[in-house]
């Protein structure tokens, strides 16, 4: 399969007022053509800066990629000027965000905006860059496209919108689309009708697509692979399968066991996971999740862990999975979907020597 | 749109109306008004009073006599000087004014929507601190004050430009700069504040992630929202450049309607005073409704058909 | 791979007293706003000015043996010297004296003209946003009616009829001056007035008017404050305007305004009649302005870069 992305341990800092916050500590994952990674994370996890920075849309200064390497199509993006990235941003990179009801711009009618794409990267002149407008319109569900094309956002309800937006993100056919919790602020309803759209979309264009959410339910809806964000750092990653039925770290179970399902005839109780995510301008010394993980080792206090490796696809990052590490009990509503997948190694095998 | 203008031209007349009318029974319980009936005045000028106004019927028959004067866009007599209609100086002081007043504001809305996205685009940088200076300097400072320093330095002391009189470009720069520095100040601040709104919507994001250079991202998603609110400071900056000529007329000798009005201030010339005001009060309501109409023609959002409420 | 020690590999669990810590100490909404007000350099620096004004305003007639009214043609237009600190005018009054003097009006005139809005524009835009219906669509097309008459022309025409002092500057100024006070909290008491703290108010009995008076005047307060700040540089304004076009209070009362239209005439000759005066004006003008724009920012934050 072709990689379209590369990111290999990636840093990104912004300077505030009073020091240096690490919103992004080392990140590296790949992405293959037609596939959909999930990231899940908590607000202030450092998804949403992760896959700014993919587009290099983070504000800089204050914000600066400190270290790593992004690569699209194999070629480093990190280091491209502004005027580079933008004969990448729309073209082969888009993005769609979490409220429709403020990305499209009120005073533009909503077919210029997906317009000026065509204008941009396809060299389109008028007349051409509205039929495929009204195309792109109808292609996303959007009813009497002829009619839609001349309207301003305020004359579309939120679904519509963010159809619109998909429209404008996909009118470039672009190999990579971010969708940055692009259901978030819509009617449950409405949710399970973009999700459909995006995977029908993705499936007639061959895209691509990174999807941030904080909502499992949805990831297990789109997903191939899934990638958990704790503290600007990737702590598990794996197809679907791995993560929903043999998950290895405790922070992954901590987000599997506080997500409702409606199978339960068990009486698994909602567990929150307790306190807050670690402020980033002093990260703690060791592993992040261990203050508020309940099966933290003593030397997740002192040292932070490495990557381990369960399966050919699927990666954590615990102190759990040392061979000397204690073998604990995942709680109740975890365990209770565990399965034995076949791929699992018959050992977990380090991959990396945490710092 | 049709409804809208209607309800607006309705409330436009009622205002109206409501000055003609204040004007109208002040000016009767005014001392030493032309209304009053022991006065002394030269004969040709009782005559023309007295032919516009009926100073002999009663005062409700004057009173609808003036309205239906005003109707017919015929403004009065002057109280003080015979052969002199309020008619005759608006022909003669307004297309002056109008022009000293047209270079105002073309000043005040270039520099200050330049010197507000200059401002915004580098927020929180010397330039920004730079506009924002000037801007509360030009708020702080009175225009007749600002005239007559301008007057000093540049005419007086340095001689660069002349101290008064109309009759080429070059007299118009110390005028026009002095009118069009506070209206500058304040769109400069609006423009600054809604520029900086703007670019931290989500749309300007969207913009960026599309591809958009910064140019054409700024040119097509920022200023022409950012000026929404600078559009609708158009009222009360005509508003601004009337009263503001009454006082840089007289300071640079201008012959426009706003030196006249001064002078008929300063003459108690009653009848110049209320034929000024009530023809000043239609120009400004009639250009904010202009103003209004035209905000609604460039934001979509805002249907003139419902109307705006509390506006 | 480096040895651990097999004890490091023990379930300690979390530390949940690092993990929750509140560590910002709980502020009131009035502490933040202070604590915020202060922050800003600009608006302290025009408390500053505010204070040196009010304090030579009050003292500042004092500190010289001459007084404001007091004739002296033996002495007229004196430059600034030992004797006469900012010279002396036409007359050979003490311009110092006359300064502090006008002070007193100009800033009484700004004060009184924003507490008459006040009050007006509190009654009238409270009654009309809490009795809504008819009776606040009445009450304020009244308002729109009276906001479409133009200001300064309102201001002159009052001026010339009823004569210039200072009992009438002020009425004038205010005549249509309140509707924008009364716009302002009509729109705060509509906004104010469903929240639930008022609705139980409402149902455990109490008076409209202890509901205004304890509820929703102290929440709208914030607007009508920077309002009333903005209002005095205005009126202080609108009175020098007033004195250039000889509609001022009349001599030997002095304002900034009436002194700065007599430094007019003499700019070439005497400028420093015109400067104390004019330079006075603007930094009063602006002290008013900073602090209304530091108060808006401190009461919103989330408005620190508006205007």
């Amino acid at each position: 399969m072709e990689k379209i992305l590369e990111v290999k341990d990636l840093k990104v800092s912004f300077h505030v007022y009073g020091g240096e916050v690490q919103a992004v500590r080392g990140v590296s994952f790949d992405l293959f053509k037609g596939e959909t990674l999930a990231i899940v994370g908590e607000s202030g996890s450092g998804k949403s800066v992760l896959n700014q920075t993919i587009m290099k849309l983070i504000p800089m200064p204050p914000g600066k990629i400190t270290g790593g390497q992004i690569l699209f199509h194999g070629e480093d993006i990190v280091h491209k000027s502004d005027k580079e990235m933008e004969k990448i941003r729309g073209k082969d990179i888009s993005m769609i965000f979490q409220d429709p009801m403020t990305s499209l711009n009120p005073t533009m009618k909503v077919g210029h905006q997906i317009m000026e794409v065509l204008h941009k990267h396809q060299n389109m002149k008028s007349s051409q860059a509205k039929e495929r407008a009204i195309e792109l319109l109808r292609l996303v569900g959007i009813p009497m496209p002829e009619k839609r094309v001349n309207q301003y956002p305020h004359e579309f309800s939120g679904g519509m919108r963010q159809r619109a937006m998909i429209a404008i993100a996909l009118a470039a056919n672009p190999s990579l689309l971010i969708a940055d919790e692009p259901t978030t602020a819509l009617d449950v309803t409405i949710q399970a009708q973009i999700l459909e759209l995006m995977k029908d979309l993705q499936k007639k264009m061959d895209t691509s697509i990174i999807f941030i959410t904080h909502d499992l339910g949805v990831v297990a809806n789109v997903a191939d692979r899934v990638a958990v964000m704790y503290a600007g750092q990737i702590v598990e990653i794996g197809t679907v399968d791995e993560i929903f039925y043999d998950p290895r770290h405790p922070y992954t179970w901590g987000l599997l066991a506080s997500m409702p399902s409606l199978d339960s005839d068990h009486k698994a109780e909602l567990a929150a996971i307790p306190g807050t995510p670690p402020d980033l301008t002093n990260p703690p010394k060791g592993d992040a999740f261990a203050p508020r993980n309940q099966y933290a080792l003593a030397i997740d206090f002192e040292q932070e862990p490495p990557m381990f490796q369960v399966s050919e696809t699927h990666f954590a990052k615990t102190w759990l999975l040392h061979p000397d590490a204690p073998k604990v009990e995942p709680p109740e509503a975890v365990k209770l979907k565990m399965r034995k997948l076949s791929s699992t190694f018959e050992k977990p095998i380090l991959v990396k020597e945490g710092k | 749109m049709v409804k809208y203008i209607s309800k607006r031209l309705l409330y436009m007349v009622l205002s109206l109306f409501l000055i003609i009318t204040a004007t109208f029974f002040l000016m009767r319980i005014a001392p030493g008004n032309p209304f009053t009936s022991e006065k002394k005045l030269p004969p040709e000028i009782e005559a023309s009073l007295n032919a516009h106004y009926g100073l002999n019927k009663p005062w409700y028959a004057q009173y609808g006599d003036y309205l239906v004067r005003i109707a017919q866009w015929d403004f009065g007599p002057s109280f003080k000087y015979e052969s002199r209609t309020v008619n005759d100086l608006i022909n003669d002081g307004f297309p002056v004014s109008l022009a000293l007043g047209a270079e105002a504001i073309l000043f005040a809305v270039a520099i200050g929507i330049l010197l507000g996205v200059i401002a915004a685009l580098r927020h929180n940088k010397w330039q920004d601190y730079t506009a924002m200076i000037i801007a509360v300097f030009g708020i702080s400072v009175p225009s007749f004050i600002m005239a007559t320093f301008l007057q000093y330095i540049f005419a007086i002391k340095l001689g660069l430009l002349p101290v008064a009189r109309w009759d080429n470009f070059s007299n118009t720069i110390l005028p026009a700069l002095a009118l069009g520095a506070t209206p500058m100040a304040f769109i400069a601040r609006l423009t600054r504040s809604s520029m900086l709104e703007v670019l931290s919507n989500d749309y300007i994001k969207t913009a960026k992630a599309k591809g958009l250079s910064r140019g054409a991202m700024i040119m097509k998603h920022t200023i022409r929202n950012a000026l929404m609110p600078v559009v609708s400071y158009m009222g009360p900056l005509s508003a601004g450049i009337i009263t503001g000529s009454f006082v840089i007329e007289k300071i640079f000798g201008i012959p426009g309607l706003g030196s006249h009005f001064v002078l008929s201030i300063s003459n108690r010339d009653y009848t110049v005073i209320m034929g000024v005001t009530v023809f000043y009060s239609i120009l400004l309501l009639v250009s904010i409704l202009l103003v209004d109409i035209a905000y609604g023609l460039i934001d979509p959002r805002i249907k003139l058909a419902g109307g705006k409420k509390g506006e | 791979m480096e040895q651990i020690a097999k004890e490091k590999f023990q379930v300690v669990g979390a530390k949940a007293s690092d993990a929750e810590k509140i560590s910002k100490p709980s502020l009131s909404f009035w502490k933040d706003v202070r604590i915020r007000f202060r922050k800003n350099k600009l608006a302290m620096f025009g408390i500053i000015i505010l204070i040196l004004l009010i304090i030579m305003a009050i003292f500042g007639p004092y500190m010289t043996k001459f007084d404001y009214a007091t004739n002296d043609l033996m002495n007229t237009n004196k430059e600034p010297s030992g004797t006469h600190w900012f010279g002396t005018d036409d007359l050979g009054r003490d311009m110092f004296a006359r300064t502090w003097q006008g002070a007193r009006i100009s800033l009484l005139i700004g004060v009184m003209a924003a507490l008459i809005d006040f009050v007006i524009g509190v009654t009238w835009g409270g009654i009309a946003g809490f009795k809504g219906g008819r009776v606040d669509e009445f009450m304020m097309r009244i308002a729109d009616i009276l906001y479409g008459v133009p200001y300064l022309l309102l201001v002159i025409l009052f001026m010339v009829v009823l004569g210039a002092n200072l009992t009438t500057m002020i009425l004038a100024m205010t005549i249509t001056g309140w509707i924008n006070m009364a716009r302002i909290v009509r729109g705060e008491v509509l906004s104010l007035k469903n929240q639930e703290y008022v609705l139980a108010a409402k149902t455990l009995g109490a008076s409209v008017t202890r509901i205004m008076a304890r509820h929703l005047i102290p929440n709208a307060m914030g607007s009508i404050l920077v309002t009333m700040t903005l209002t005095i540089p205005n009126a202080i304004f609108t009175e020098a305007f007033l004195s250039f076009l000889g509609l001022g209070l009349t001599p030997p009362l002095a304002s900034w305004g009436t002194m700065a239209n007599d430094g007019l005439a003499a700019i070439q000759y005497y400028p420093w009649r015109l400067f104390f005066p004019a330079v006075l004006i603007a930094l009063t003008i602006f002290a008013f302005n900073v602090i209304g724009d530091g108060l808006r920012d401190a009461l919103d934050p989330r408005l620190r870069n508006k205007e």
